[in-house]
């Protein structure tokens, strides 16, 4: 009878967990060091519907938190009252690791992760809310990657949420369709705000400042999917001056410090009501694959477009920026057009085009970049001569584009 | 669910009030017992633990790494069932197989308690079972086919080698692992959760759906030596106990894991980057997102990584540009995060905590061997 005994306790855990670990939790696991295992089994065993709650407190992690199962939902009690903790932890490449679809988290921190701190690979109906992720010693190349990682979603919602301290992005959306990242702040990344290769994508009422780079949207090459169709307006993008810690090889460790809004490689994008100054670099950036240095400067993958297209900058807030760029070439063409104490127009564009495309002499009204922002000024650097030739090019750039639609997302999603 | 967990309940007391049963037995995946020995798919004494009757043991070609952990691999089909052959794909498998997966390492002599850190299995047997006064049992992972899919439990060893008991929340073995030349190495061996059993095991991500890995005709296609009646080769063994619906004649083999050696470097470095990586670098796998595909059928240099440049590897990428570098370990992002330990850096992700030095050696020998120039 003593195998009977242990599989009767044995059953008892398993009731616990599997079957009323919800309200067993909050309960018990507030102070205990064991809170660890009990989150975990509550993650493993997760059904849809489940409600996990982590209760107040700051609660130390050895290893990744892994979810699998479908519509969970994740609830902290506070972005700063419910803690999860990795500093200690010795396995895995991500604070939680979701895969799954019809995924909630709210209300609840994940701090100093080895990798990535949130990363939800591959699912739908994503909502990320009122959740900070944060490297809490400040910016160091040694801290983990990506704060709040939606990669390869459809229907994302990222809302009141804080991104601290990433080495890489703090908010980045990859590879995604049909995303809004809004209400958030961003600040002490490399890079605040990151949309790459993403399909639909409105960033709006946010704060990118501190970062090296406030908000980027890219197109990197060897992928699937080439990003189009992004709206970037209302969002205070301010003083993102902090030195470049990014990994060298990394997209971002090619972003030079002081940049504001930065446009790469990617197409149909609209900058608008934003208000945006004090980036030292420039406050808005429009370049091609050809003027980053991640792959140093490598021949291009076949079919990948690296030239941005169809950019639409207007009713922005500027204040003076681009005083202290921190590229050589960016700092020489400075105090050549504008002087010793003279700052870069509020846009620089690198110039190059694609001359392929060009009918009677000029690129399709559709692919150009239009500036209709009052006073502000886009410089075009040249880069495809060593900046020999840059010139103040506001007049070429005088037009407008039709505007972008709206991303509309399931209700279920956008109702906060 | 509290009448479903009764029911479960039921049948796993009833499952085990017999004893250690004689045969293979099956659950409902919602009853799942606490207790390996349950399932019957070991037969355990004071000396010896085997496989049981009815399962097949195998090994594979070049295996996955994990922390130098040596296993013993079986699996079972029901009786009248065969796999359906595939050349490429892992064997399409009938409802009701066990695949059972039993991590152990070899005892060292000095110091007390402490494992070796090597990759010869050639002093752990007895017979066609593991010795157990030469080894040390550390977990046993269970594949089961149920009607819905595969299921991923494991099972961790009690320290008398008695029993193992199910944790669905995985768990860390501090243990001391003794290289070669005597060096102590501490690691913290992780037995993997259920969802991150999935995050290797669902090689088609999106679906989530998890599939076994090794069971594949390329990893098969070798002799196993340690049958009852000697050595064979696997794959004509299976086909004449009728395990598979075709001739296996036409199996492609990955090459047979030597460490140090140094003729066939493309193919061995092939080999070991298909069953350590493809799982996820493959176009469906949870690292799709990073264009780098390395399982076997993948032909372009580009997406193996030559001359491409990362695309989310954080401080994964070290200071490097590329993925590989031609020529040129050094300056590969592959290497360096093979070669690593970091959790934030280390590739693979999971499933190991030290690096593979003989692994390691043989991709770096591979970069070397590489021609061209990234231009």
């Amino acid at each position: 009878m003593r195998m009977s005994g242990k599989v009767l306790a044995a059953c008892t855990v398993f009731g616990l967990v599997t079957g009323c670990g919800q309200q067993q939790t909050a309960a018990t696991a507030a102070s205990s060091a064991d809170y660890e295992k009990t989150l975990r089994m509550q993650l493993e065993t997760a059904k849809p519907g489940d409600v996990i709650t982590i209760p107040e407190g700051t609660f130390p992690m050895t290893r990744s938190l892994v979810l699998s199962a479908s519509g969970v939902t994740i609830k902290g009690t506070g972005m700063d009252k419910s803690v999860l903790s990795f500093k200690g932890q010795i396995a895995g490449a991500e604070g939680l690791l979701v895969n799954a679809s019809n995924f909630t988290i709210e209300d609840v921190a994940i701090e100093d992760t080895k990798g990535d701190a949130l990363k939800v690979n591959e699912g739908s109906n994503i909502v990320i809310r009122r959740v900070r992720t944060e490297w809490t010693g400040g910016p160091s190349t040694h801290n983990g990657a990506y704060g709040i990682y939606p990669v390869m979603t459809q229907n994302t919602l990222i809302d009141g949420s804080v991104a601290i301290g990433a080495s890489d992005a703090g908010i980045y959306v990859g590879q995604s369709q049909n995303v809004v990242i809004r209400n958030s702040r961003a600040e002490f990344n490399v890079a605040g705000i990151e949309i790459e290769n993403t399909i639909g994508a409105d960033v709006h009422d946010n704060v990118a400042t501190n970062n090296t780079g406030g908000i980027l949207v890219f197109n990197m090459p060897d992928l699937k999917q080439p990003g189009h169709n992004t709206r970037v307006f209302n969002n205070q993008v301010v003083a993102n001056n902090t030195r470049n810690f990014g990994a060298e090889g990394s997209a971002v460790a090619s972003v030079p410090a002081g940049s504001g809004v930065v446009v790469n490689s990617n197409d149909n994008v609209e900058i608008f009501d934003n208000t945006i100054g004090g980036n030292n670099t420039a406050n808005v950036l429009i370049s091609s694959y050809f003027s980053v240095t991640y792959s140093g400067e490598r021949k291009l993958a076949e079919t990948f477009d690296p030239y941005p297209e169809g950019i639409f900058i207007y009713g922005n807030t500027f204040s003076k920026g681009g005083g202290a760029p921190d590229r050589p070439a960016l700092q020489a063409l400075r105090q050549a057009m504008f002087g010793a104490d003279g700052n870069l127009p509020d846009i620089v564009w690198d110039g190059i085009v694609n001359d392929s495309k060009f009918v009677e002499g000029r690129l399709p009204a559709a692919l150009s970049i239009c500036v209709d922002n009052g006073a502000s000024d886009i410089v075009n650097a040249d880069n495809a001569n060593k900046n020999a030739n840059p010139k103040i090019d506001t007049a070429a750039h005088r037009c407008q584009l039709e505007k972008l639609p709206a991303i509309v997302l399931p209700e279920s999603s956008a109702t906060s | 669910m509290i009448r479903a967990l009764s029911i479960g309940c039921l049948l796993a007391l009833m499952g085990a009030c017999g004893g250690t049963p004689t045969s293979v037995q099956h659950f409902a995946a919602s009853a799942y017992p606490t207790h390996l020995s349950d399932w019957g798919v070991l037969d355990l004494t004071s000396e010896r633990l085997t496989p049981s009757k009815g399962f097949m043991p195998y090994d594979l070609n070049t295996p996955l790494f994990s922390d130098y952990a040596h296993k013993l691999r079986a699996v079972w089909l029901p009786p009248e069932t065969q796999a359906h052959y595939s050349p490429d794909d892992v064997f399409d498998f009938p409802v009701g197989t066990i695949i059972s997966k039993t991590f152990y390492y070899p005892r060292a002599p000095a110091p007390e308690g402490a494992l070796l850190r090597n990759e010869d299995n050639s002093g752990d047997f007895d017979g066609e079972g593991l010795d157990l006064r030469k080894v040390r049992l550390i977990e046993t992972r269970l594949l089961v086919r149920q009607d819905s899919g595969w299921d991923a439990l494991a099972y961790v060893w009690d320290a008398e080698q008695r029993e193992a008991t199910l944790e669905i929340a995985g768990d860390i073995k501090r243990l001391d692992l003794v290289s070669n030349d005597g060096a102590v190495h501490p690691i913290n061996y992780v037995v993997p959760t259920r969802n991150e059993c999935a995050n290797c095991h669902a090689t088609e991500h999106a679906s989530g759906k998890i599939h076994p890995i090794g069971l594949a005709a390329r990893h098969l296609n070798k002799a196993y030596e340690h049958y009852v009646d000697g050595s064979a080769p696997q794959l004509q063994r299976w086909v004449e106990r009728g395990y598979l619906d075709h001739s296996a004649d036409d199996a492609p083999a990955n090459a047979l894991w030597r460490a140090g050696a140094d003729d066939d470097v493309e193919h061995r470095a092939r080999s070991y980057l298909d069953v350590n990586c493809g799982h996820c670098h493959n176009p469906q796998g949870a690292a799709d997102t990073s264009g780098l595909f390395l399982y076997a059928v993948e032909t372009s240099a580009r997406r193996l990584g030559v001359c491409k440049p990362p695309i989310a590897a954080g401080r994964g990428t070290g200071g490097r540009h590329v993925s590989v570098m031609p020529g040129r370990p050094d300056e590969s992002i592959l290497i360096y995060r093979v070669g690593d330990t970091d959790p934030g850096i280390m590739m693979p992700e999971l499933g190991r905590t030290t690096v593979h030095e003989e692994g390691l050696a043989l991709l770096r020998r591979w970069v070397e061997s590489l021609p061209g120039v990234c231009t």
